[in-house]
Order: structure tokens, then sequence, then C-alpha cells
């Protein structure tokens, strides 16, 4: 059967323009891509609470943090890379210090960007919103989450950042599941071995622990749409009981949620872990998919990490990596 | 108005003093025109800091916080004795203003440029709301070498935004010199002209003028307006006028003494 799959930012896009319906606060801010991140959308309806910043993300961020301070919720809408790198001492400022309701929806996450290439392949976007204090972080996993991370960071107080995809992804969640902010979502359960995902990455893992099914291994895989702050309670009562671990997210390994995991557990418990994602480098040009083999950001990728997180579980002591 | 520009100058001077360090060049550079806004020009109510109809004022030069908390507690935000807590752990009055800590601070600032862009959206939402209040922005000369201000200026002039007021505190010094030798910001009022904004000039020093050029502001419809205030950084203590020494160094115990006498009177 064939997977159904759609795009976050047109869910995402659908999402504010009944925001704006409902709530005459909400108000959407662009920069010079409202076609791309579908703010545009909320543009025709609403175009006295729509802002087009052109290409001045700096300006932009400021602009929205005026308008939160006085009382409105502002939605930045622009590429992953430029809402995060081009204007980070803007969002620290002006955004995360005064704890301002700026919500930052960020498209084009990831390599899967495709064809630009590394300039526009965001994958330190999560680090560096992550870093920051009274900043919220969600990964949705499909669409229907897009959507729903949309309509819950409208109503809950604060800084929020929101990452969706370029590509369709897969739709792997029902319409009508919850979805809570700072919550993960347990979509298989299994006793062996614990695969975290966060993005498009999430479906990865469900493929990945089918496969693993065939060589006898039970995955249980958590959807940990919210990287920060991060559901701990979900990971620790599933880690107890698989007692390894596997992240797996379209980021580098540095500072997203396989670090935010490494982390936790880092300070709080003793379980093998191996991570799957971008190993330090810039993307490059390409097929999405091709990329996404060439960068290690595969079901395969993920199988094979968790027999190594399994086969270190069992060994129980001593480094894997020697120099 | 220049007791209250005088009284401001003095806790700045024992202000930084007491906290051994902090911005007071800018701050004296700076004090006539917060004066002029607190005392004159702005529509607040102290007693009621987070009323809707109020004016903002956003110091974009965040450093000469010393001057604003100043104003404020003149004004009476917050007891004067509070002053000399700046800059202390625990303290309402950190070394850059800091949003919901202190009332009568619209945004915390600091990292400069940002203020402008912020303004505008004030602005904007003011606009959105049929509320007819304006925003004051304070800005620094040399933070004129920061890009993001023209972005500000360029969104400004395209909105329309007539509810904005900038200050430019034209002091001509920053950290390393004269800000044209260190990176020309000049011309000034062409630029701004350049992207559409109403340009007033005046002497940041005297009131009437400030009070004046504010009115003009008010009345200019359709374009924001820049008021480019020519000011003397330290203005007011005789050791500390146009020295760039003393643009982010308080003074020593031997020099507060000269300090406080030189402002013992009306400037």
């Amino acid at each position: 059967m064939p997977v159904k799959k759609a795009s976050q930012r047109s869910f995402f896009g659908k999402a504010l323009q009944e925001l704006g319906e409902a709530d005459e606060s909400i108000v959407a801010l662009d920069a010079d891509l409202g076609s791309s991140t579908k703010t545009s959308d909320f543009a025709k309806v609403f175009p006295d609470r729509f802002f087009q910043c052109g290409i001045a993300e700096q300006n932009m961020m400021g602009t929205a943090a005026g308008l939160a301070a006085a009382g409105k919720t502002a939605f930045t809408s622009t590429f992953a890379v430029f809402a995060t790198g081009r204007c980070w001492d803007q969002i620290r400022q002006s955004i995360a210090y005064p704890q301002l309701n700026v919500k930052i929806a960020a498209t084009h996450c990831g390599i899967s960007v495709g064809g630009d290439g590394a300039s526009h392949q965001a994958l330190e976007d999560i680090a560096l919103m992550r870093a920051l204090p009274n900043m919220t972080v969600i990964c949705p996993a499909d669409a229907n989450e897009a959507y729903k991370a949309t309509l819950a960071v409208a109503s809950m107080p604060g800084p929020c950042y929101i990452r969706m995809g370029r590509a369709d992804f897969p739709i792997i969640t029902e319409e009508d599941a919850p979805f809570e902010v700072g919550k993960a979502n347990i979509l298989r359960k299994g006793k062996d071995v614990t695969l975290v995902g966060s993005g498009q990455m999430v479906s990865l893992c469900l493929e990945a622990a089918e496969m693993l099914k065939g060589e006898g291994v039970a995955a249980e895989v958590l959807n940990m749409a919210t990287v920060k702050p991060l559901d701990a309670e979900t990971l620790i009562d599933s880690v107890e009981r698989t007692r390894c671990v596997v992240t797996a997210e379209e980021h580098s390994v540095i500072g997203g949620l396989g670090s935010a995991v490494a982390e936790f557990l880092g300070e709080n418990g003793n379980q093998p872990m191996v991570r799957v994602g971008v190993r330090d480098s810039f993307g490059e040009s390409g097929d999405p998919e091709d990329l996404m083999v060439k960068y290690g950001l595969t079901k395969e990728d993920i199988v094979h990490a968790a027999r190594k997180a399994v086969a270190r579980k069992q060994k129980k002591k001593g480094f894997l990596w020697r120099k | 108005m220049k007791e209250k520009a005088r009284l401001v100058r003095r806790h700045v001077i024992e202000m930084t003093c007491a906290a051994g360090s902090g911005h007071p060049g800018g701050s004296l550079s700076a004090a006539d025109i917060l004066t002029a806004l607190y005392f004159r020009v702005m529509r607040h109510d102290p007693e009621h800091p987070e009323w809707e109809g109020r004016d903002r004022f956003v110091l974009s030069k965040g450093h000469v916080a010393p001057a604003l908390y100043a104003a404020l507690a003149e004004a009476g935000y917050f007891p004067t004795e509070e002053l000399l807590t700046l800059r202390e752990l625990g303290s309402r009055l950190q070394g850059h203003p800091s949003k919901g800590k202190l009332p009568g601070i619209e945004m915390s600032t600091g990292s400069l440029g940002q203020g402008i862009s912020v303004s505008n959206g004030m602005a904007l939402a003011a606009r959105l709301d049929g509320s007819d209040h304006r925003i004051y922005c304070l800005c620094g000369d040399g933070e004129m070498q920061s890009g993001q201000n023209w972005e500000a200026a360029m969104f400004a002039a395209h909105y329309g935004i007539d509810n904005v007021t900038v200050f430019v505190d034209r002091n001509h010094l920053q950290i390393m010199g004269d800000t044209e030798d260190v990176l020309s910001i000049e011309p000034m009022e062409e630029k701004w002209a350049g992207f559409g904004w109403n340009v007033i000039v005046i002497d940041g020093h005297d009131f009437e003028r400030i009070i004046e050029a504010c009115e003009q502001a008010r009345r200019c419809k359709g374009r924001p307006t820049v008021i480019i205030a020519n000011t003397v950084k330290g203005r007011g203590v005789s050791f500390m006028e146009n020295n760039p020494e003393f643009h982010g160094k308080c003074c020593s115990d031997e020099q507060k003494g000269v300090a406080m006498s030189d402002l013992e009177g009306c400037l």
C-alpha cells in the first residue's frame, strides 16, 4: 500500500489562517518567502495583520518582538537556516530574554531540502534554538503534527520554534491523535531498544522497527516532537524497560535531539546510546533521497545503530570506540 | 526641567560610582532628551506603568541605562534610593535594561541596533488597535553602524509608520574614538532622508527644541521622524565632556567630587 504523504508547510499555512480567523491578536511576518512557507494564505485573508518584511530577517524578528510586546501573538516565518542563524542575536536579545510571544515557524529544515545545497540546509538550527533559555523547540513528525503544533504554540505563552521540512513527509499520526507540547508519544511498543525520533525521522524509526522485528529485536518508537523541553518522564519509562537508546534526527548530531537525550541520560542513567544524524558536516546539492542515504539518515542506518546499542547493552561495559 | 536633568545627571554619577562600572558618558549626553521625554513629551503614568494608552520608550542604546533609570525614578516609577543598587546581584536595575524586572522598561536592550525594529512592531500594534499612543526610541550615533537600523528604517518608511520618533544621540564619540574615524556614519541627514524619513536636526541639550521637534514629529503624517540631536558626550561634567575615556568607565573617588560639584548648579 503506498504511503500517504503531505506537506507540513501547507498544513502550517492552513492552521495559521484558522488561528487568524479565531483570534484578532494573531499577526504574521514574512521575509520574502511566503509562497514557500505558506504564510501567503494568511496574507490573502488578513492583509492588515500580515507584514512583508523583505529580505531582512533581523528586522523581521525585532518587529515581531515589538508586536508581541504590545500584546500580539506574532508568527515569523522563513527558511530554517535564515530563521535561526541570520538573526540569532535578535531572537536571543529581543525575543527569548524578554520572553515574548513570538512563534518562529521555520520551513526547509535539514538535508532533504535537496538541490539548493549546504547554504540552505539547516542542520544546526535546533542546536541554536535549544541553547536559548525560555525557548520551546518543536519538530513535528508529519503534516498533521505541524498543524497541531501551530495551533498549540499560539495558545501557550513565550517564544517557540517550530521546525518543518520542504518535502512532503509520510503521514504517520492520525488527525485525532493527541498532541501536547512537551509530551512524547509512544508509537510502537517494544522491549529491546528505544528508538527516539523527531521530524521525518520518526517515520523512518517506525520502518526500522519493522525491520528489526525480523531480526527478533522488539523496538519501541518514541515520537519526541518537542525537543525542548524534553519529555524526560516518557523517555525514562521507556529506557527503564529497554535499557538502550537510539536517537534519529535530520540535524547535526551536535546540539539536537541526540544531544538532548545524551545530556539527560548522561546525568540520569547509564544506558548505551547511539545517535543517528549528520556527523558534523555541511550538506550538498542532490536528490533528497540520495542525500538521506549519503548522510546516514535512512531506516538502515537506524537499524544498524539499534544493533550497536543492543550489542553494547549485552556486553555491559567497555568502549566501542578505540583510536 | 533643568533641575530634573541636573538630578538625573547627579544620579548617573552616583550610580556608576556605586556600581564601579557603567556608561556615564552617553548617559550624560542623553540626559536632557530623557528628561524632556519623561517630564514633558510622553503620555505616561508612573502609577500605572502597564496602562495601554501610554506612550512607549525603547532605549536602543541600552548601555545608557543609568540615565533611563534615573529619569524613571525621578518620574516616580520606583524609589530613587533603589538607583544605587545598579548592577548589584539581585537588583532590578540590570547593567542593561531588562523587560519585566523594573516598571517602565518596555524592552530588554543592550545588543545594539535592535530598538528601531522593536519600536516599529509596537507602532504597528498601536495602528492595529486604533490607539493614538506614540513610540519613542533613543539610539546612539555609533549604533548607526549596525545594519539592522537601516532595515528598520526602510521598513518604517515602507509602512508609513508615523507614530515612531527616533532620536539619534549625536555625541560623535564611541569606544574607539570619533565616529568619523571609527566608521563614518555621515551624512546622517541625507541617509535618513534617503530612506524616506522626516529629518529634524536639533541641539540635544535645548529642551525647547527637543519638545518642539517631538511636536513636529507628531504632526508629520505618513512617514516616521528621526531627530538628530547634536549633543556633547559627558555633558555637564567638565572632565568627561568630549572624552571617549568615559564611554564605559566610572570616575574615581577624587573625580566624583569634581563631577558632583560640576553638577551643583544648573548647566
